[in-house]
């Protein structure tokens, strides 16, 4: 997101992606997707702007950004690390995977690290079952996961 | 005469290096001067073997893998463009390898086949038979094919697609609804992720073919949002069918109309559940509706709407063109047809097996997967993801049926193996299925969204060896609850997973102190 961004400019900038996107049916989820797209989470201002747009209150828009795990509350760090924490990936080791990225990087799922470079959340199933354990940097796709592999990803996106 | 390769571009592929594969092969034909091209297919399905590399020669396709960018070179230096069979990598022909070669391939008959975006090639491997003889056929008389090919719901609750569609064939609407679930959440399965990577113009077809069955115009395929791949592949097959006027004001150029849309999910595993999905693909809260009124009825903005897997889609239009008894005549019981077996986890030849029913459960994990990947004995398969029961080796002769699973408190869901070796501890797995259960209820029932919590504490209380036989009690009283309390299959099917654990693996439960004192 550009950080420098202007608060006309956001407010602007989100009634384009609502009204682009508010012609569909059951627009809500393109809508929040778009924005996330776009500022990297689903910040709070928008929340109003989309009940306005969608003649909802802010508080059934809030109750689905809060339903749903992939809308964020704040930005992500520069790289997102998914580990799959399914069972096709647990029976080839990914609990150990899992511990082995919390001690490289220093901190648990769900957090970012201090230098803003890694933010670690855990996935439940990439469908990537048969090439166990399965992890996603960003948008790329990892199979057959090891602690090798797993130490390239991390100082890749610490890069 | 160029020389044609194929490196898959599906997602599994790709997570074990297939996209360096494709540009070290590139750097070769353009150094050599070689007259070749490259298509980037689906998989065939073997992930062991991935990234799978095959070469089309005058004697057939010749594979080769698991290749990795680094043995690109030698490939080429040994002969790999006409089919080199001395150098270690080569698999010799594609179709000969035996966990290919057993198969029945009707859904999967072009996944790795073809290239995926290309309609000439779908044309060319029978695609769009089943939509042109639909459009000539009359919406009752294609239900009935569908019907008499006793094809049952893939996604895991088995009911009789045709009756589904009848419903809404019947049901009196001015705007009806296809909506495709392609909210694939189960680990060990990746079916529907296949077939949208590898083949999606075949989901658009079955798609197409329910619409002019039904009298729906519009389709939705809600896709789960960890399948990024296969949301840009779908979302361009759409594009592409559209321009063919395969979608559209006039599909195949008769009176039907039907067009669709693709629609990304948000990281919710309980919108697999047909309401669930209704409600999320409707800008709500993926949260379970009560049933009735049937989504048949009242679906998508209250309209009648179709709610059917991928897998499901993807088989009719082989049914419609080849037939409802060709169809009918694979498999065994009431479960006809064929079933997209999915082998993973902790085996050696994990991977997409499709074929008729009734295979055991034996065959599957130790003839076909060739057991655990580390090379110890198989402990436990769960079978339909983290719903599914787990099996020991004692109910391996289980047929791959639904009746025969349910009769042995198990289900196939969306027919994924996990296989786990004799180190998993059991009383760990049946604790993950309440947790998962707890992280993903969507609150709406109190069994589920309470009991999972409550069965997570009770499953550390055993761990801990308190008072492990009166929790051990609880825990089941608990399942029992869940199992007949809950709205939905989350709350209602994760006691499977735990109760087969305890009861199948009694040794995994016993108290702390006496397991430490055993090792």
């Amino acid at each position: 997101m550009n950080m420098r961004m202007s608060a006309g400019g956001f407010t602007e900038r989100s009634l384009e992606i609502i009204r682009d996107l508010k012609h569909l049916e059951g627009p809500m989820l393109p809508i929040l997707h778009a924005i996330q797209d776009e500022f990297g989470y689903v910040p709070e201002d928008v929340k109003p702007l989309i009940a306005s747009e969608l003649n909802l209150s802010r508080a059934e828009v809030h109750g689905v950004v809060s339903f749903y795990h992939d809308f964020r509350a704040a930005p992500a760090g520069r790289h997102v690390l998914k580990l799959c924490r399914a069972e096709a990936c647990q029976a080839m080791g990914s609990d150990q995977v899992a511990d082995r990225a919390r001690q490289l990087l220093g901190i648990d799922f769900h957090q970012t690290t201090l230098d803003g470079a890694v933010t670690l959340e855990p996935v439940f199933c990439l469908g990537l079952c048969a090439c166990a354990p399965a992890a996603m940097l960003d948008g790329e796709v990892h199979g057959r996961v090891d602690e090798h592999s797993l130490a390239e990803m991390i100082s890749e996106a610490r890069a | 005469m160029t020389v044609t390769i194929f490196v898959p571009r599906d997602a599994a592929a790709l997570a074990v290096g297939a996209e360096k594969v494709a540009r070290a092969i590139e750097t070769q034909i353009e150094a050599r001067g070689l007259d070749a091209r490259i298509v980037r297919s689906g998989s065939r399905g073997m992930f062991w073997l991935e990234p799978l590399v095959e070469v089309r020669t005058e004697h057939g396709r010749f594979a080769y893998g698991p290749v990795k960018a680094g043995d690109v070179e030698a490939l080429f230096d040994a002969g790999f463009l006409t089919g080199a069979a001395d150098h270690p990598l080569c698999l010799g022909l594609t179709k000969e390898i035996p966990f290919l070669r057993q198969q029945t391939r009707l859904t999967f008959s072009r996944c790795g086949v073809t290239d995926p975006l290309s309609l000439e090639d779908y044309r060319h491997y029978q695609g769009l038979k089943g939509l042109e003889k639909a459009v000539a056929m009359a919406p009752l008389d294609i239900v009935k094919e569908v019907t008499d090919s006793g094809l049952r719901g893939r996604g895991g609750a088995g009911f009789p697609t045709g009756i589904k569609w009848k419903t809404v064939l019947d049901a009196p609407a001015s705007q009806k609804y296809i909506v495709c679930n392609a909210d694939e959440g189960d680990s060990a399965t990746f079916a529907d992720r296949m077939i949208m990577e590898g083949d999606p113009f075949v989901v658009i077809e079955g798609m197409a073919i329910a619409g002019i069955a039904t009298g729906a115009t519009k389709g939705y395929v809600y896709i789960r949002s960890e399948y990024p791949h296969a949301i840009a592949t779908m979302m361009q097959a759409v594009e592409i069918a559209r321009a063919a006027g395969i979608l559209g004001a006039s599909v195949l150029g008769s009176q039907h109309a039907f067009d669709m849309e693709i629609r990304a999910g948000a990281g919710a595993y309980v919108c697999g559940e047909e309401t669930s999905l209704l409600n999320s693909l409707e800008g709500k809260r993926g949260v379970v509706r009560a049933k009735p009124p049937l989504p048949a009825l009242q679906g998508f903005l209250g309209c009648p709407t179709v709610v059917n897997n991928v897998m499901s889609l993807a088989s009719v239009p082989v049914i419609m063109d080849r037939g409802a008894a060709f169809y009918r005549d694979f498999g065994m019981g009431r479960s006809r047809g064929t079933i997209p077996i999915q082998i993973a986890g902790n085996v050696k030849h994990g991977g997409l097996y499709e074929t008729a029913f009734g295979l055991s459960l034996g065959e599957i994990v130790d003839h076909i997967g060739g057991g655990t990947a580390t090379g110890r004995p198989v402990k436990a398969v769960q079978v339909g993801g983290p719903l599914g029961a787990y099996f020991p080796r004692a109910l391996f002769d289980t047929p791959f049926d639904y009746e025969a699973f349910a009769a042995r408190d198990g289900l196939i869901g969306h027919a994924g193996i996990t296989v786990f070796d004799d180190t998993a501890d059991m009383l760990k797995q049946a604790r993950f299925a309440m947790e998962f259960c707890a992280v993903e209820s969507c609150g709406k029932c109190t069994p589920c969204r309470i009991g999972s919590t409550r069965g997570v504490e009770t499953a550390d209380k055993i761990m801990a060896g308190i008072e492990p036989e009166k929790n051990k009690a609880l825990l089941a009283d608990l399942c029992n609850t869940m199992k007949f309390g809950s709205l939905c299959a989350l709350g209602g099917f994760t006691p499977y997973p735990v109760m087969s654990a305890m009861n199948h693996f009694p040794e995994d439960f016993a108290p702390a102190p006496v397991r430490e004192a055993a090792e």
